[in-house]
């Protein structure tokens, strides 16, 4: 079974306690219809777990199908550096039909972020080298498609709806109570 | 019969690589091989699955290793697959004799006429040291690749 490569840490992009029961860590592509999908019913997950989980967001942009995954991918990062990356992350969500370049000026310029620091990280490839580092851990971890989930660490298989995360979250929980 | 494993020689195959070229495992001597058989061009999973792999040709590139993905598809069929994807590694056709290649490797799936997700890692010899076949419905993702690929080098 493949199993996460890299360890989740403070550093991660994390909502939920560090140290959660149940620790569901996504690689997704802002570009990705199937990553759009998911993002509601990791919401109704966090609502019904409550404090027994913790969401991780990884990058793992398809460069070479989503022309925009990556700049979206940069803006996150961006918006995260300022103390602002879940609300990018939902925003680029919602935009995900119209990701272009005047879209994401508007959310750097909607979320009040810096414009100049944009295009200095941009330019000095800061940005790019946490998404690169990103993408190599997944790629070591086993991410085979866009969302790829990893549940306590052990690569997820089975279907990304409510119900079936449901399921295998609380039999998660029920085994660490052994 | 199961897939070849580990210690096997990879048997020698030409495949169409375009619908006027050939690539013959012969020719890729010398570095290690990723040969990555997969059911179908445009199946949802297969998709994914390439998708990724197209992501981690700078992995391999760090172990000099060189990546072919073969299904049953035909070469003009290979041809628009690999421009819709922008894939930047060949597909070669196992199309005529229909699946021979694969099932030299153990790697055809009878009832249904296609490859299995399967994966083997070549030395430079052309030996086979690693192999893995996933279930159908399961992208394999390339973990166990760069495994393999790293303990060449040990």
């Amino acid at each position: 079974m493949s199993k996460l490569n890299t360890a989740v840490t403070k550093h991660d992009h994390l909502q939920g306690d560090l140290n959660a029961a149940c620790s569901l860590v996504e690689y997704g592509d802002y570009e990705c219809p199937s990553c759009g999908e998911v993002q509601p019913i990791i919401k109704s997950l966090q609502t019904h777990f409550g404090n027994q989980m913790s969401f991780i967001f990884r990058n793992f942009p398809l460069r070479e199908i989503h022309p925009w995954a990556e700049a979206a991918a940069e803006v996150a990062e961006l918006a995260g550096s300022q103390g602002k990356f879940w609300e990018m992350h939902d925003l680029l969500f919602a935009n995900q039909d119209s990701l272009s370049e005047s879209t994401l000026q508007r959310l750097v310029h909607d979320l009040g972020l810096s414009e100049a620091k944009m295009q200095q990280a941009s330019s000095d490839g800061t940005l790019k080298d946490k998404i690169d580092a990103d993408l190599v851990g997944g790629i070591r971890s086993g991410v085979n498609g866009t969302p790829t989930f990893f549940l306590n660490g052990d690569r997820y298989d089975g279907s990304t709806d409510f119900d079936s995360l449901l399921i295998v979250m609380e039999q998660v929980l029920v085994s660490n109570g052994d | 019969m199961p897939i070849l494993i580990a210690g096997a020689t990879a048997p020698e195959f030409s495949l169409h690589v375009t619908p006027d070229q050939k690539l013959s495992l012969s020719e890729l001597h010398g570095k290690p091989v990723v040969l990555a058989f997969y059911p179908a061009d445009w199946s949802p999973v297969c998709g994914d699955e390439l998708s990724v792999f197209n992501e981690i040709l700078p992995e391999l590139n760090k172990y000099g290793a060189e990546l072919v993905a073969i299904s049953v598809d035909g070469a003009w069929c290979h041809d628009a697959f690999a421009k819709h994807k922008h894939l930047h590694f060949p597909l070669l056709s196992d199309f005529e004799p229909k699946g021979e290649t694969a099932r030299a490797y153990g790697a055809y799936r009878e009832a249904d006429g296609v490859c299995e997700r399967a994966l083997f890692v070549l030395d430079k010899n052309g030996v086979i040291t690693w192999s893995y076949c996933s279930p159908v419905a399961v992208s394999p993702g390339a973990d166990g690749i760069l495994k393999a690929l790293e303990a060449l080098l040990k």
